[in-house]
């Protein structure tokens, strides 16, 4: 009977602290479902795009539409997992002649700062760590939107592009055409409120 | 005259070894050359689609090869027994290596489900995919496998001229004759 009641204080304790420690804001990329994509596309000789994803990642965001300045998002993605639906292809770029993934097998993303400019509008700014070097990008991103979904949770997604200049990552593209020297990156992803 | 028999081997085994030879070293050659090319060389996309539809032939003529060497006599081994049974497992040595260089090529080019097409004649399917790092990982097992059949086929070429100029019998010439099969 102690036992009992001690363990429901317990429970009841630590209901108290999740729930205080999991703000309203807080959300988890829906990998589970896989709503959620990264996408890259890259101009092959100027004639036409090389559309590729990466598959495995898993991250995080904080949202509150009363707080939007304090948005922020983490971003961890499993390099290796690069698909452009062509095996040689995909295993080149991850050679060490562009991603060289046997050493940089991760790439990162972890936000900065948020700067509203408009209705479900903004800049994300952050630090994005590919192929082992690290820059500050800027990431405009679009809330797709957000409401209760068909199974008792709540839902918010968002989408975002930007342009990556691949020299900025040490990954040499000398060889090819000045086209090719940089990338549109393109994230989307739906988070479930915790 | 087409099979083996315990003196000779038939000419079926004297085509697919001949064959297997001239495509095993043409491949190793063509392989080492076509993964320095540039971007903009002229044989870029076309040396990679002969190494891989030669190297689907061979695959075949590989597991045909086997099963005509299980179902028929084999010839008589030369040497002493320590000879013999280094020439026994150098030749299963040499089977291994080709099937784990032929199915780890394969396997590079199946990594995402696309089948390879052999001289746009026909496509062999893709059977294992997505497994993590395929073509990574298969690309490894394709290199450093090639490396080691090239160096047992380098052995097995130096035992077979040290029968013929040093032992004088005629494991060389059975290789080259088929009429050796017909004596018993």
């Amino acid at each position: 009977m102690l036992k009992k009641t001690a363990l429901a204080t317990a429970l009841s304790a630590a209901a108290l602290v999740g729930a205080s420690q999991a703000q309203a804001a807080d959300y988890a990329i829906d990998i589970d479902g896989q709503h959620a994509f990264i996408q890259f596309k890259i101009s092959h000789l100027g004639y036409s795009y090389i559309l590729g994803s990466f598959e495995d990642f898993s991250g995080s965001f904080t949202y509150d539409p009363e707080n939007l300045e304090s948005a922020s998002a983490e971003l961890e993605v499993d390099v290796t997992s690069l698909n452009s639906n062509h095996a040689e292809r995909d295993k080149h770029i991850l050679s060490d002649d562009y991603l060289d993934a046997g050493a940089y097998p991760t790439a990162t993303f972890s936000s900065t700062g948020f700067e509203p400019t408009g209705d479900g509008e903004g800049v994300m700014t952050g630090e994005l760590t590919l192929h082992g070097q690290t820059n500050v990008i800027e990431m405009p991103v679009t809330l797709v939107g957000e409401g209760e979904d068909p199974w008792g949770g709540y839902r918010a997604g968002f989408e975002g592009s930007t342009m990556l200049t691949l020299a900025d990552y040490n990954i040499d593209m000398s060889h090819l055409p000045e086209v090719m020297h940089e990338l549109e990156l393109y994230v989307t992803f739906e988070g479930i409120r915790q | 005259m087409w099979t083996n028999t315990r003196s000779g081997w038939g000419l079926t085994s004297i085509l697919l070894h001949w064959v297997s030879a001239l495509a095993v070293v043409g491949l190793f050659v063509l392989g080492w050359w076509m993964t320095d090319l540039g971007y903009y060389d002229a044989w870029y996309n076309l040396a990679p689609w002969w190494h891989r539809s030669v190297g689907m032939l061979l695959l075949f003529a590989t597991l045909l090869r086997l099963v005509w060497r299980l179902a028929n006599p084999v010839p008589v081994s030369r040497g002493h027994r320590l000879e013999r049974l280094a020439a026994h497992l150098g030749h299963i040595g040499l089977y291994v290596l080709m099937l784990v260089v032929l199915v780890s090529g394969y396997l590079i080019s199946t990594a995402d489900g696309n089948g390879i097409s052999v001289f746009d004649i026909f496509v062999v399917p893709a059977v294992i995919s997505d497994l993590p790092q395929q073509a990574t990982v298969a690309g490894q097992v394709h290199w450093y496998s090639a490396l080691a059949l090239m160096l047992l086929a380098a052995g097995h070429t130096a035992a077979a001229l040290k029968h013929h100029w040093v032992d004088r019998n005629d494991v060389l010439m059975r290789m080259l004759n088929p009429r050796r099969s017909r004596r018993s």
